[in-house]
């Protein structure tokens, strides 16, 4: 069994802490919420503690945010309608390009493993793919608008240029780019969940996706390229999705985030009855019909939803934030 | 603009609440009950009639549940009509009071009393979905629509 120790709290936000994002070297995370601020957390003595505070880029709540695979942007989303780009060319972070397009709130922003593109999803009902130029110029390459409800989240896969984006219309859809025109389109919908899908991650390998909805299950898809050697049909040349694992009865509300740990394969789960939960995939499972069993669970982890948990690179913290104002650092131990 | 329900059934209000000596003693637990989120929403006002949403018969005692020890309120209303357009309005309205008077560690859920509203479904799902909820409550236009409704006369 592992376990899961509360290493700090941090109470520094206004209201509800939306999201948490950890820089890619794992020593520094920055944190957003209704406040419409960024902090930026780092370690003194041990200590993790508020250094920075990015104000001013947004006019309402700070949704997410998300930091390139170089760690020298911040790319944050608002319910603004837009998306802001924080670079530290000048020495510290400040914002200097404003990505506008969505009719209403931004609710999820996301970057390829390259850094070359970058990924936004709206109230609005659609996708967009930005592609990021020369002297930070971005450019819109595709609007997206396959889903027909409210888009809660988009992720890139770890290491090709295939997005994933997650909806209150109940499905998950990956789109990539068709190499014959350069067009962005949809390549699978990925339907089971029987109500909002509100996150969604990929995990090391990228052939397995994990979804959290508010029908209180977590499900865990396998990719089938075409030819694979289960014989799973997939039509013309694309990969098909199949939901390989249901995880039910452990969440007992809305299920709002989830996070693959790449280096250990753990999952955590974010959830609307204030409980973190860490699942881990059962030796010799059969991976076409996987195992997952819970290896932690912390009751009252806040005080109120949890709303975002993240993995650090290395593994070994987790941090979660909640509707209560409050970010957590815990360790995590086998 | 034309009211959609131009004659709609007005019913009694419930008595004042009786404060018994043991409520009025601070050293007594007192903890929330049915009959005290009542009193916290019925008097929140219709958005088309000068008519409490007691005296419409939108919200019933009855139809409220409270868990003290799992922290749950859950309040059902039942629209004047079953194409009510202001449905969500009037969910919403009851949601923003109790999250302003109900202590934080409340989990509210507010929905349409099953069967007495067309798009049941779609509007729990909306009133449930806090991230919508707490978009529309930073829009400026319809959170003073809100508060206009909670104002008690």
């Amino acid at each position: 069994m592992g376990k899961l120790e509360l290493n700090q709290t941090l109470g520094k936000h206004t209201g509800r802490v939306w999201n948490v994002a950890w820089h890619p070297k794992g020593e520094v995370f920055a944190s957003c919420g209704e406040d419409k601020t960024i902090r930026l957390w780092s370690k003194e003595f041990g200590k993790w503690s508020n250094k920075v505070i990015l104000a001013d880029g947004h006019k309402r709540t700070i949704r997410e945010i998300a930091w390139s695979p170089c760690g020298n942007y911040i790319a944050s989303a608002s319910f603004d309608a837009t998306t802001s780009i924080w670079d530290k060319k000048s020495g510290q972070f400040e914002c200097n390009t404003t990505l506008e397009g969505h009719e209403n709130e931004v609710k999820s922003v996301a970057w390829s493993q390259s850094g070359q593109l970058l990924a936004t999803c709206s109230r609005d009902k659609s996708v967009w793919v930005w592609d990021v130029a020369e002297e930070d110029e971005y450019e819109c390459a595709a609007v997206l608008n396959a889903h027909s409800q409210d888009v809660k989240k988009v992720t890139f896969h770890p290491n090709k240029n295939l997005l994933a984006s997650a909806s209150y219309d109940n499905t998950v859809k990956i789109f990539k780019e068709d190499p014959s025109d350069n067009d962005w389109i949809c390549v699978s919908t990925l339907s089971s969940h029987e109500s909002t899908v509100w996150s969604l991650a990929f995990d090391k390998t990228g052939s397995r996706l994990a979804t959290c909805s508010d029908d209180k299950t977590v499900k865990i898809w396998q990719e089938y390229a075409a030819g694979n050697k289960e014989g799973i049909p997939t039509g013309d040349e694309e990969s098909v999705w199949k939901c390989v694992c249901t995880l039910s009865g452990y969440h007992t509300r809305t299920v709002y985030d989830i996070s693959w740990c790449r280096k250990t394969g753990l999952i955590a789960t974010a959830c609307g009855d204030d409980v973190i939960r860490v699942f881990k995939e059962e030796e010799n499972s059969d991976p076409n019909a996987p195992n997952f069993a819970m290896v932690t669970c912390i009751e009252k982890s806040h005080q109120q939803d949890v709303n975002c948990v993240a993995w650090s690179p290395n593994g070994d913290i987790l941090i979660s934030c909640s509707d209560d104002g409050e970010i957590k650092v815990w360790k995590y131990t086998e | 603009m034309e009211l959609e329900n131009v004659n709609p059934n007005v019913y009694n209000k419930v008595n004042e609440r009786l404060i018994t000596a043991e409520e009025q003693d601070d050293n007594v637990v007192d903890e929330i009950d049915t009959r005290e989120v009542f009193d916290l929403i019925r008097g929140i006002n219709d958005p088309e009639h000068p008519l409490s949403l007691e005296e419409l018969h939108v919200l019933e005692e009855s139809l409220i549940e409270v868990d003290n020890d799992r922290n749950l309120v859950r309040v059902l209303y039942t629209p004047t009509i079953p194409h009510c357009s202001m449905a969500t309005l009037i969910g919403l309205s009851i949601h923003v009071k109790l999250l302003r008077c109900l202590p934080g560690r409340f989990k509210v859920t507010v929905e349409i009393n099953p069967g007495t509203h067309a798009s049941e479904h779609s509007v729990n799902k909306q009133l449930a979905d806090k991230e919508r909820v707490a978009a529309a409550l930073e829009n400026r236009h319809l959170i003073k629509v809100i508060n206009q409704c909670i104002v008690s006369n």
